[in-house]
């Protein structure tokens, strides 16, 4: 889950790293109100999601209050790669000397958290990666020990920051491990962090993706989810513990188990196809959830047929079939369905299904192509 | 011989008295599996499965008063760090745990913890282990592969169930059947049970079931490159994923153009892997 940035600056501020002052605002007067009380220039900071706000315009500077209001207008009538700004952030405008970024991710790879940091803030991290790599300095955090003093202490150097800033720099990278440990984050991230002209260094600008899983123990983060970039079919889905993900094609995919969802997208493409959707209902999916899934995948309009691809293991096959009967009695589709049941309980589960008139098929790759024959054909095999 | 897990596997099942778990612990019994003991904290003293498996509250007495030596781990995420902390201390050296949905950081605590400890960790989020015959421990229905020589190592569930039911269609066995889970970070990773598969004189050929993610597919190849005398087949899912979107598992997605299906097939050629364009053509491959 994604946190804009001024939720993410918020955060990393109770973690004692200088941000600038500032605030949120809904409606341009009420940026002309944040201006006015900060005096002086300020930046207005469209709050959308995505990344490249600055090159599409979404990020101003305004010399006074009056000024503020008016780009702060045109900033909230803007859409961002599709997103809508319902928010900008009011700051004040620092005089910037030097820019630096830091960030902390996982590194799958090390199964340790890595801080890295580079002279060269401001520009994106992977964009630094790809043309100047020897500019970016990393060293993985013993996750069982966190973050150690002398670890930031050369990172600071490893980055040429003068001597005069260690101490800061040390408190700001120790703040940035603990906002990342205490929330759960999976990226947290200050791009730039700059030197200001009269030498404070502020982070300017501020980004944190938290971990789904852990939303559990943090109930304030799960608050602050912004709906608008998420599908509503996402949400919904996610509302009954199913992973769903639409796509462009015709051809509605229910299977259990990722791996087995994307192989069965795979097949149909393969076999000549588009899939309309990536959709697992989880390991011991009950006949509720199943009920749910597929409703979710005939809101999209252009399913032309459903492929059920189901290998019972934690998930039980006569459950499965339960939650098809359930779900085909409330909304009685009128396109082709495919049903391969395999595993655990699978034997139940057809014979569950045997009256449901539904195409049946026994392996996958037969499942794939008569799910695309079907889509082609639009014939309901009833 | 096989890997992992045989017949003299001695499982204590945490969280044996929840749905899935009982559910699983009676289909493991019905394998053949020795389910000797099982956990749950608070119904220490009842037994389960028609009295045959006694519960305890804690995996320390389970361990001591029944031998157990492999636990498997089926309670909810929130308390499944806990139970693999409580597994390595109660002395198992080995941990199969199926819990989806543990948070990354958690996951981060317990690889480093248990690095230290010399235990080894299967999963999470896996179907756990096979070995058809002898012993299962997981979620992997048994009846849906034979014993024989062929080693199968997968970050799937149900996709690797798919390719152990093509090789039992074509009467082709499993030695051993390794499922290490789509989270990021796990136990045991693709190397880990490749070497295991080396070594094991009953494995002469090794599937790879990989997918989006990541590069232990990449690593994997390098290794089998280096080190590997058997013949490897593969399968990579997500060919068709959209890049930045998390495809179920916490560990498929695509980002900063790292963890493509196509440089994984890439990668695995190279090195002199077989890949099936799908599942249910492994078979032919291998043999």
């Amino acid at each position: 889950m994604k946190l804009h940035e001024y939720q993410s600056k918020q955060i990393f501020s109770r973690y004692n790293i200088p941000i600038p002052k500032g605030r949120v605002a809904t409606t341009a007067e009420e940026a002309r109100h944040i201006a006015s009380e900060l005096g002086g220039r300020v930046v207005i900071k469209s709050q959308v999601l995505v990344g490249g706000r600055g090159k599409a315009g979404g990020i101003r500077l305004a010399k006074d209050p009056h000024e503020a209001e008016d780009v702060a207008t045109q900033i909230l009538a803007m859409e961002i790669k599709g997103l809508p700004v319902r928010k900008v952030l009011v700051d004040e405008a620092a005089n910037i000397s030097k820019e630096i970024y830091l960030g902390i991710t996982n590194d799958r790879g090390a199964r340790k958290p890595v801080m890295m940091a580079s002279s060269a803030g401001g520009v994106e991290i992977e964009e630094v990666a790809r043309t100047t790599p020897e500019k970016i300095i990393k060293s993985h955090i013993d996750p069982l020990l966190g973050l150690k003093d002398y670890q930031a202490r050369n990172i600071a150097i490893g980055i040429d920051l003068p001597k005069q800033h260690w101490k800061i720099f040390n408190q700001i990278a120790n703040g940035l491990w603990r906002a990342y440990q205490d929330c759960d984050a999976t990226l947290a991230e200050i791009n730039p962090l700059v030197v200001t002209e009269d030498n404070q260094l502020i982070a300017l600008d501020g980004k944190m993706l938290i971990d789904d899983n852990s939303l559990f123990r943090h109930p304030d983060l799960a608050e602050l989810r912004d709906l608008d970039v998420e599908a509503p079919a996402e949400v919904e889905a996610r509302k009954y513990g199913l992973t769903y993900i639409k796509l462009d094609g015709n051809i509605g995919c229910m299977v259990n188990g990722a791996g087995l969802a994307m192989t069965t997208m795979d097949i149909i493409k393969l076999f000549g196809g588009e899939p309309a959707n990536f959709l697992d209902i989880g390991g011991g999916a009950g006949s509720d959830k199943v009920a749910a899934a597929i409703r979710i995948i005939l809101t999209d309009p252009n399913v032309k047929a459903v492929l059920f691809n189901i290998f019972g293991g934690i998930t039980r096959g006569d459950e499965v079939a339960r939650g098809i009967l359930t779900a085909l009695d409330e909304v009685k589709p009128h396109i082709p369905l495919v049903v391969r049941l395999v595993g655990t309980n699978a034997e139940e589960g057809r014979k569950l299904l045997s009256d449901a008139n539904m195409i049946t098929a026994e392996t996958l790759a037969d499942a794939a192509k008569k799910a695309v024959a079907a889509a082609k054909s639009g014939k309901a095999g009833r | 011989m096989s890997i992992l897990i045989n017949k003299n596997t001695r499982l204590l099942v945490h969280g044996i008295t929840g749905n899935e778990g009982l559910f699983h612990s009676t289909q493991m019994l019905a394998y053949g599996t020795n389910v000797v003991a099982g956990m749950t904290p608070g119904k220490g003293g009842e037994w389960v499965i028609n009295g045959k498996v006694p519960v305890f509250d804690s995996a320390k007495v389970a361990v001591e008063a029944t031998g157990a030596n492999t636990s498997c781990i089926f309670v909810p995420s929130r308390f499944a760090a806990d139970s693999i902390y409580e597994a390595a201390d109660a002395g198992i050296s080995l941990i199969v745990c199926i819990t989806e949905g543990i948070p990354v950081q958690d996951m981060m605590r317990v690889r480093n913890y248990l690095d230290q400890k010399m235990v080894r960790l299967v999963g999470p989020n896996c179907p756990g282990l096979l070995t058809p015959g002898e012993s299962k421990v997981g979620i992997i229905p048994g009846n849906i592969a034979i014993p024989g020589n062929v080693g199968v190592v997968s970050r799937s569930g149900t996709l690797t169930y798919e390719v152990l039911y093509a090789l039992k269609l074509l009467n082709h066995g499993v030695s051993t059947c390794v499922g290490i889970g789509g989270d990021p970070i796990n136990g045991t990773n693709f190397i880990d049970a490749l070497t295991m598969f080396e070594a094991d004189p009953q494995t002469e050929k090794v599937v790879l079931i990989g997918e989006i993610g990541g590069t232990d597919e990449e690593k994997a190849a390098e290794y089998i490159a280096g080190h590997m005398t058997k013949p490897v087949v593969s399968f990579i899912a997500g060919q068709t994923a959209p890049p930045g979107k998390r495809m179920g598992h916490a560990g498929a997605i695509v980002e900063g153009g790292s963890g493509l299906a196509a440089d994984k097939v890439k990668a695995l050629r190279v090195a002199g892997v077989r890949v099936a364009t799908h599942p249910e053509e492994i078979p032919s491959l291998l043999f």
